[in-house]
């Protein structure tokens, strides 16, 4: 659009948050108290129809596209590992986001409102928190998460309409770290892909893709909510 | 002006009429009870006060102002708090936490003033902490303070709930079913907590309950309910004599 890479990131972030409102207002707003299996299907579902109409848009369509960002090409060297600056940037980047994200759901009271109803609407409500317009706004934070996520990833991957379908990776990442913790799921994150590229290196071709289940597997037997998760035994 | 009022309440699911034209008064500082047998209707009274439910006919009022019609999360705003009959917490946080989140409707900064760390940020959540302290030594759960709710015993997590409650610092306290579960040591701390609630705290208490030796022990005044219709009002004393609350009792004994 000839917009300066940060304007298009501000721009890109802020047209996803609302579209993310508007996804909740519309499609998930409906099923509000509804089993949280119902809202993955509902957005698994919903990402299959946006992504079709993305592939039907003339001149989007299935094209793989670069993004240019203001780091690209440099490199660094440090004795003899060779560092692209642009790879640099985006780790930087991300731990700067999980560092943010921490900070907002630690202390900030809206962020502690959304912990709150995502744990229990029926008791949020009677604690005085606006369920709904919290619900709106977790999904709008959401959507603005996945798209700086989108813009990290986009100069390593390139820009198609498949691009999602690293989430995948996510979820072994998130399970591991266990689910609900910010700095489990980086430990986790950091785990799977460390594991995967040196299986790719390492071992025979196709281990790699097996490398983060395996993992998995290994870490469930030894921590069954995942490393950082909480240790909550049932009473039977 | 009544403190708070129940006029020709009513609602129905489908074809069962849970509640009927029911109405009620409570007066500022009592103990008021509803009892009932199972599906008298009790806890969708609850339901209704904490509008999760809009009535199909009647209002309450609350300090003369009328609830009815208003989002729900007005609720905790007016001054009113619940327990629930089946323990709603929030499990992955732990009692302290549980109990900060019941100072939320206090804590009145914005983001902005968070995100700058401003000196009011910081008043404002030690104001929070000493009034969560005082609920935690008034309810005695110093030894669970840093615990995580869902691994904590039945009995903990019900005085868990009902700590939550009082941190919101309610005008008006409905407890549903706050004895049941709970063995008889601390179903008798229960009752000595209610008391205080109402003599020390002032606090306001609608409950439901079925133990009726807990019922008779706190309650200034007693409404009895079967199939959603009010069939006696008066002391403890006299509801449990009433002929037609001993008749619900025993015809939903026989069947
Ligand atoms: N959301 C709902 N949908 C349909 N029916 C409902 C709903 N909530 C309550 N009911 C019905 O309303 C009636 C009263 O239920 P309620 O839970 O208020 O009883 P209760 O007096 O609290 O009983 P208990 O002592 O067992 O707790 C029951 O017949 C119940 O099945
Ligand atoms: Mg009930």
């Amino acid at each position: 659009m000839g917009l300066p890479y940060w304007a298009m990131i501000l721009f890109a972030i802020a047209s996803m948050a609302i579209v993310g409102m508007v996804a909740e207002r519309i499609v998930l707003r409906p099923v509000l108290g509804y089993p949280a299996f119902t809202v993955v299907m509902i957005t698994i579902g919903l990402g299959y129809v946006l992504r079709g109409v993305v592939t039907m848009v003339p001149g989007w369509g299935t094209e793989t596209y670069a993004l240019r960002t203001p780091f690209s090409e440099g490199i660094l060297k440090l004795g003899d590992v060779v560092l692209a600056v642009q790879q640099l940037a985006v780790i930087g980047m991300t731990a700067l986001l999980c560092f943010v994200l921490y900070l907002f759901f630690r202390f900030s009271r809206i962020g502690i409102a959304m912990q709150a109803t995502s744990q229990n609407q029926l008791a949020a409500y009677y604690m005085g928190i606006p369920v709904r317009r919290v619900n709106m706004m977790i999904w709008g934070l959401s959507a603005a998460v996945a798209a700086f996520a989108g813009i990290l990833l986009a100069p390593v991957t390139f820009v198609h309409s498949n691009m999602g379908f690293i989430g995948l990776k996510a979820f072994p990442a998130a399970v591991v770290g266990g689910f609900g913790s910010v700095p489990g799921s980086i430990v986790g994150g950091l785990i799977i892909g460390l594991v995967e590229a040196l299986a790719g290196f390492y071992l025979p071709e196709g281990f790699k893709d097996v490398a983060a289940y395996v993992v998995v597997l290994v870490v469930l037997l030894v921590w069954p909510s995942g490393i950082f998760g909480e240790t909550v035994r049932k009473k039977v | 002006m009544s403190f708070f009022k129940v006029e020709q309440l009513g609602i129905r699911f489908g074809g069962v009429v849970a509640v009927n034209d029911v109405s009620f008064e409570v007066n500022r500082g009592e103990v008021f009870t509803i009892i009932g047998p199972n599906g008298a209707g009790k806890t969708t009274i609850f339901n209704l006060v904490g509008l999760i439910y809009p009535p199909t006919s009647g209002r309450i009022e609350f300090e003369g102002r009328e609830l009815t019609g208003m989002a729900p999360h007005r609720v905790a705003e007016f001054g009113i708090a619940r327990t629930f009959q089946n323990i709603e917490l929030f499990e992955h946080a732990s009692v302290l936490q549980n109990l900060l989140i019941g100072r939320h409707r206090h804590r009145a900064t914005s983001l902005w003033q968070e995100l700058l760390f401003l000196p009011s940020v910081r008043r404002r959540e030690i104001e929070a902490r000493e009034a969560v302290e005082k609920v935690i030594d008034f309810l005695e759960l110093a030894k669970y303070r840093d615990s995580l709710v869902a691994g904590l015993p039945y009995g903990v997590r019900k005085v868990v709930e009902l700590g939550r409650a009082l941190a919101t610092e309610p005008k008006l306290l409905l407890l549903d079913e706050p004895s049941s579960g709970l063995n008889p040591e601390e179903t008798d701390d229960m009752a000595f907590w209610i008391e205080d609630i109402k003599k020390l705290l002032g606090i306001t208490v609608l409950m439901v309950e079925h133990d009726m030796n807990l019922v008779s022990r706190v309650s200034d005044r007693v409404l009895a309910l079967n199939m959603g219709e009010v069939i006696a009002e008066g002391t403890a004393a006299e509801v449990q004599s009433h002929p037609a609350v001993i008749e619900a009792y025993l015809g939903g004994a026989v069947k």
